[in-house]
């Protein structure tokens, strides 16, 4: 059992976005449920109930589980393999709390005002199709969420550069943070120089290059929050803003911009940034072909901030020169970066054999694979051939999306969560190695199973965001979906049952309250001492 | 140069039209005039892409357990593998680009010969049609020109079996048009393809699109 008690306060805020993100993650599941029992049985409920359920449904999925998880993870991480100490234990308390704020308050949004834009928010949509009650609550809780993605960032980079602890100068260790000396290494061995050892370790490389996205995404979708507040407030004094200063393809350019940097920042970077993690913590090696790997995120900073276009293939009035150069020849090297740190982490596991099977790589290899169905099909529907049938359907958001999230994303962050988990709580053990293992099949089935179903019905033309009749031609994949997806569900009380159960319900609650000391306990200290 | 040319012949039992047949140059080609047909392939082709994957990764899950010589010096395997990747990324699309009709009709739009054209309007979640129906004849190059009034809407054609044929975004404050050659006989349904709000959930006409002709008796053949 966990004593909160002796816990760290770097453990324990470590822990406390740990916990809040698993929670986020059980209500985002259970809102996809009822979304897939909705596309089999239209009755479920109203439309405007269904798309604000659709609308909070990434958010909670995105914000609150994936980037609670992220951040608590880093937070953790980036002092302690910089043997340095966080820059502010305040502001990372701060930011748990404004991040699950904001994330609830976007849930209430759709929950008690029907808001129901979606996360793409086309303008005007957002300002003209929903009451302002809903526009305001949304645009707060987002501000919300941005303004905590913010804090993290600035703690993370102050955490990297301050001096407190170390004297390393600050140059140097820029030019390593952003893998400059990666180009510099290869060069130099190219040459027949020795090269240098780099002063930061690789997952730091991939955790500060990540955030660089991070906080620009955070920085145009807070910036288009406020655009929303604005808007909202000129709404209730009964004289709307005109919607028509704003124009469309203009802030579609944009907004996409913003959000695939979500894609493209946090899930591809920090996702390799945590496989370089793991690799090295299970084989005990230095990763292979580092200095690669470390140049690689220097090239994806380019690449990720130039693929947005794949979003608009199906936008007629956008350039086609755009199209071609951004949404197909740019987007396919997400191709490569990915593919190579696939190779780096796979070889460094396979070079150190023979391993023991432990959650950590069985989850790591299921992350992987979810990337290597993911990706490539997301390069399939970045294609203008494919993307004129594909865009919009049950294909992106399922054989790519759903695959990526929770197959890729998901299992990585599972196999982080289990090698961290006793560093985090000193030493506890998981109870149930049963319950590991099977939360690691039906998760894996379950996540492949649903994504492949909807990548199917994708295929033929299904919609994603279209509530179609009874007995539509889809059913058969829905149903596929729906079972699959219940895998899932069972996975996680699974997951859950065996934390609580090894944590236990005071150490649950004592990570987020100081309880007052177990008189039980105590006496046991004294005779164990005695 | 793109054109349309007919082929007479006894092939109308070839309802798929992915085909690989003797052209006039009597050379050999792949000729695709149906979306449907290509997702057809892309279904076998995915299935077995994921099947290939599960297949590696669980072979690796084994190999990594056990004991066994290593390569240390596997750099060749390494650029190899990243040249693969290259190659396969930039080479899907200049295979569709030259074997999917539709991506070199979307691209030289301006530049088409069109037989018949459609002006269609979006407001207030609903399509404003020229006509109650629009009848397209067989092997007729379409142009759709589709404006909204306010919000960002989708512009797509679906067959019977509700499978869709191409889509398109209407996005408010610009020109949205695509060109579409039919080459089957059938009736299809519009349909909105992007979400715009609850209110635009019954943005369907079914129904509306009739392409009809002379007995289809032939093959179309795209040539480039």
């Amino acid at each position: 059992m966990l004593d909160a008690s002796r816990l760290t306060p770097l453990q324990r805020v470590a822990l406390r976005f740990a916990v809040i993100s698993l929670l986020f993650y059980g209500l985002c599941i259970m809102e996809g449920m009822i979304m897939r029992g909705h596309q089999i049985d239209f009755d479920l409920m109203e439309a405007d109930h269904y798309f604000a359920l659709m609308g909070a449904h990434p958010m909670v999925g995105i914000f609150g589980s994936s980037f609670m998880l992220v951040f608590g993870a880093f937070y953790f991480l980036v002092p302690t393999l910089m043997k340095k100490s966080l820059y502010s234990q305040k502001l990372a308390e701060i930011n748990w709390m404004t991040m699950a704020a904001g994330v609830l308050t976007v849930w209430l949004a759709g929950f008690l005002f029907r808001y129901g834009a979606l996360y793409t928010n086309y303008w005007p949509l957002p300002v003209t199709e929903f009451k302002p009650i809903a526009l305001l609550v949304f645009a707060t809780g987002n501000i919300m969420i941005m303004t905590g993605v913010v804090i993290f960032c600035y703690n993370i980079f102050a955490t990297v550069f301050h001096r407190r602890d170390t004297e390393e100068p600050v140059g140097p260790l820029l030019m390593s943070a952003v893998g400059i000396d990666g180009f510099v290494n290869i060069y130099r061995r190219w040459r027949g120089k020795k090269v240098e050892e780099p002063l930061m370790p690789l997952p730091l490389v991939a955790i500060f290059r990540g955030t660089i996205d991070t906080l620009l995404d955070a920085v145009v979708l807070g910036g288009i929050s406020i655009v929303f507040l604005i808007h909202a407030v000129y709404i209730f004094t009964g004289e709307p803003l005109p919607t028509d200063w704003f124009d469309a393809l203009v802030y579609k350019n944009i907004y996409w911009w913003g959000l695939d940097l979500i894609a493209d920042g946090l899930v591809l970077i920090y996702v390799a940034g945590t496989w370089y993690l793991l690799a090295g913590l299970i084989s005990g090696r230095k990763l292979y072909m580092e200095n690669v790997a470390r140049a690689a995120l220097l090239v994806e900073l380019v690449v990720s901030w130039n693929v947005w276009a794949h979003h608009l293939l199906a936008d007629q009035a956008q350039w086609n020169w755009m199209k071609i150069l951004s949404g197909e020849m740019v987007t396919a090297f997400e191709l490569v970066t990915s593919g190579i740190a696939i190779f780096v982490t796979l070889k460094t596991l396979h070079d150190a054999r023979p391993l023991k099977m432990t959650p950590q790589l069985k989850f790591l290899l299921g992350g992987i694979l979810g990337f290597s169905l993911g990706v490539p099909a997301g390069v399939i529907q970045a294609d203008l051939g494919m993307n004129r049938i594909l865009h919009n359907t049950q294909w992106v958001i399922g054989a790519h999306a759903h695959m990526q999230l929770l197959v890729g994303l998901g299992m990585t962050l599972y196999a982080a969560l289990y090698a961290l988990f006793p560093m985090l709580t000193n030493d506890t053990q998981l109870k149930s190695k049963f319950l590991t293992s099977f939360h690691f099949w039906a998760h894996l089935i379950g996540g492949i199973g649903m994504s492949v179903c909807m990548g199917f019905a994708g295929m033929d033309g299904m919609l994603r965001r279209t509530i179609y009749g009874a007995e539509h031609p889809f059913e058969l994949e829905m149903i596929g979906a729906a079972f699959f997806g219940s895998l899932m569900v069972v996975a996680y009380l699974a997951m859950m049952y065996n934390i609580i159960n090894s944590i236990g319900i005071r150490g649950l609650v004592g990570i987020f309250i100081n309880l007052p000391s177990d008189q039980g306990q105590e006496g046991d200290e004294v005779v164990a001492t005695a | 140069m793109l054109g349309v040319s007919w082929t007479s012949g006894s092939l109308d039992r070839l309802s798929a039209t992915l085909l690989i047949r003797a052209a006039a140059c009597e050379s050999w080609r792949l000729i695709v005039t149906d979306s449907a047909d290509i997702f057809a392939l892309m279904k076998v082709v995915y299935l077995s892409y994921t099947l290939i994957a599960i297949s590696f990764i669980g072979y690796f899950s084994l190999r990594v357990t056990r004991a066994g010589p290593t390569n240390p010096g596997a750099k060749k395997a390494f650029y190899t593998w990243v040249t693969c990747l290259v190659c396969l990324g930039v080479g899907i699309h200049v295979l569709t680009f030259n074997k999917v009709p539709w991506v070199k009709w979307d691209l030289t739009r301006d530049k088409q010969q069109i037989d018949q054209e459609f002006e269609i309007a979006m407001a207030e979640h609903e399509f404003l049609l020229p006509s109650p129906k629009l009848d397209i004849g067989i092997g007729n190059m379409v142009r759709f020109n589709v404006t909204s009034a306010d919000l960002t809407y989708g512009f797509g054609v679906f067959r019977e079996d509700g499978s869709m044929m191409f889509q398109m975004q209407v996005v408010p404050g610009h020109d949205n048009d695509l060109v579409w050659l039919f080459d089957k006989p059938g009736t299809y349904t519009i349909r909105s393809t992007e979400y715009s709000g609850p209110r635009g959930e019954g943005l369907v006409m079914e129904d509306v699109v009739i392409v009809s002709g002379p007995k289809y008796e032939s093959l179309v053949a795209v040539e480039f």
